[in-house]
């Protein structure tokens, strides 16, 4: 088999199982050079697997994964040179400063002395922790270890950098700061395999998007394309004090051309292929004794695609992850 | 690429990382004197015990010394993950696991010869056959190495890799000839000598340091190589076999 020079990832037929469990269930996929390909799923997915499998810190049972046309299964290491691995948890050495580990990581790859300093003292500088460089990794807070961790993955200027839920369990701001420089480095060249829950995340970000469930692809697609579903659909949003879930009752026996849902926080969703008429809508609300804090027209997004494609409710899977990371730690 | 950068800055940060933080020098020296003051006050038979216990000595030392700091230097970074670090690093699992047992290697033959250098102002070590010596602590220190390697590789917590590792320390004290002679073992309980490769080493040391060796020295050397290939190739298959899964 010969790759097509403008591949970065090819996969072919990747399966894994642990024990009982499919973890992957023969995936295929490619990402092209220079691409920034997102790679969506709910919590035991199987993006983490697929991440630890193509950069070998996993081993398939069956399927192939080429590199730059490279065969990981028969030369690995070669691959690996050519990948910067960001895991979904700071790795670093604790009682190492944050220099000393990015110094240490160039070294992981071969780099000269000289030239793994000078990289070191940019990368502190591009990520905002020059002020932090000596302190130890160990007192670093949250955002800064998934800064330090992601220079630490592009030290040796790798052409394809997997980065695996870089912005979860982050403050806003470090969240903000990591999602520009990945679009900084993507915008230099650099092929980005990224898997992320925050769908909105992977909207702004990705060309393309893989949704993953339960170990199977169930759809690859660009954003763009992704998104032509939802063309035509009209949504509004019912800011309501309580009680959503039967005035959705309410809503759907007054108007049964009207797809309604209760959502997180005390809301209803409203979605139709017409215009939503919203003045009848708060009417028929406020008949019903409820308080109808805001209506407000939605642009239907990648949440939604998402939803229908897979049937897992987008919100539930990122607060599963939020909780898992709060309590596991960075 | 260029594998020895490295292998180098590996072995130089667990250098500074563990094997030089000021516990572990103290204990590289606490331990061993202890052992000497212990087995020297138990013979009861003054100065000229020295050389009888100075085998024993040494290589309880490196025993205890390499595999006690292996349960870190692997363990400890595996639970952590920093270790996922080094195995995505693009260099061979042999050299890697080289790397990182090279410092306690060092560490091993550093504790030998404290009780060595004490050794060196209570008695007369002039008949001492250094050239065998040397060659043999480096040796122990391997095959000790590895055989906390082996351990490091096998559990997955700190504290498991210390309790298993007494499992084979405490028996090769007594049996492995360091202070019992193995003729004086139960018969039943010599075929095990023979399968622990502190015995050769011991036996090596023994003919070393006072002469008293029962084995051929190429025989003894042979069977510590051979313990510490098979040692470090069981290890890196383990490795591969339950960590990249």
């Amino acid at each position: 088999m010969t790759s097509d020079p403008q591949t970065a990832i090819e996969v072919r037929g990747l399966a894994k199982r642990f024990g009982d469990v499919q973890a992957l269930a023969g995936i295929d996929f490619d990402v092209r050079k220079g691409e920034l390909f997102g790679f969506l799923g709910p919590n035991g997915a199987g993006k983490s697997t697929t991440i630890n499998v193509l950069t070998g810190l996993a081993r398939p049972d069956a399927g192939t994964i080429r590199i730059v046309g490279i065969d990981c299964s028969k030369n690995p290491k070669a691959a690996q040179h050519l990948m910067g691995v960001v895991p979904d948890e700071g790795n670093l050495y604790p009682e190492l400063n944050g220099f000393e580990n990015l110094a240490f990581c160039g070294a992981l790859y071969g780099m000269a002395k000289p030239d793994r300093e000078a990289r070191a003292k940019h990368l502190l500088d591009r990520f905002g922790l020059t002020n932090a460089a000596r302190r130890k990794f160990a007192g670093y807070s949250r955002g800064m270890k998934r800064k330090l961790t992601i220079a630490a993955g592009i030290i040796h200027e790798p052409p394809i950098l997997f980065l695996d839920e870089p912005t979860t369990g982050i403050d806003v701001a470090s969240a903000r700061q990591i999602r520009q420089l990945i679009a900084d480095l993507n915008a230099s060249g650099t092929t980005i395999f990224l898997t992320t829950h925050y769908i909105e995340e992977a909207e702004r970000l990705c060309r393309r998007i893989a949704f993953i469930v339960q170990g199977r692809i169930v759809r690859i697609d660009t954003v763009e394309n992704l998104m032509r579903r939802t063309e035509g659909r009209h949504v509004v949003h019912f800011a309501v004090s309580d009680n959503a879930r039967s005035l959705c009752d309410r809503i759907a026996a007054h108007s049964p051309n009207l797809q309604c849902q209760a959502v997180a926080g005390g809301g209803i969703r409203v979605e139709s292929s017409e215009p939503v008429q919203v003045g009848p809508l708060v009417r028929l609300l406020e008949d019903c004794g409820a308080e109808v804090a805001e209506a407000r027209k939605v642009r239907p997004s990648l949440e939604d695609v998402f939803v229908e494609i897979t049937g897992i409710e987008a919100g539930a899977m990122k607060q599963e992850k939020e909780r898992a990371k709060m309590g596991g730690g960075a | 690429m260029k594998p020895w950068i490295a292998f180098w800055n590996i072995l130089a940060k667990d250098m500074r990382s563990y094997y030089l933080k000021p516990p572990n020098i103290s204990w590289g020296i606490v331990f061993p004197l202890a052992w000497t003051a212990m087995f020297f006050i138990r013979s009861g038979s003054g100065l000229d015990s020295i050389p009888n216990l100075l085998p024993g000595v040494m290589a309880v030392s490196v025993l205890f010394g390499t595999t006690s700091m292996l349960a870190v230097t692997v363990t400890f970074e595996k639970k952590g993950r920093s270790f996922e670090r080094l195995l995505l690093a693009p260099i061979p699992l042999e050299l890697l696991m080289l790397a990182k047992t090279t410092g306690a290697i060092a560490f091993g033959v550093a504790n030998a010869f404290v009780p060595v250098i004490i050794a060196v102002f209570l008695a007369d070590l002039s008949t001492v056959n250094w050239p065998t010596l040397i060659p043999a602590v480096v040796l122990i220190a391997v095959s000790s190495t590895f055989l906390g390697l082996f351990i490091a590789v096998s559990v997955s917590e700190v504290f498991e890799a210390q309790t298993f590792s007494n499992f084979f320390r405490f028996p090769m004290i007594f049996l492995t000839g360091l202070f019992f002679p193995i003729e004086k073992l139960p018969l039943w309980l010599r075929p095990l000598s023979y399968a622990l490769p502190l015995t050769y080493g011991a036996d090596v040391l023994h003919a070393s340091i006072r002469g008293a060796g029962h084995m051929p020295l190429l025989l003894d050397f042979a069977l510590l190589a051979a313990f510490c290939a098979a040692l470090f190739g069981v290890s890196l298959r383990n490795i591969r076999r339950r960590w990249i899964v």
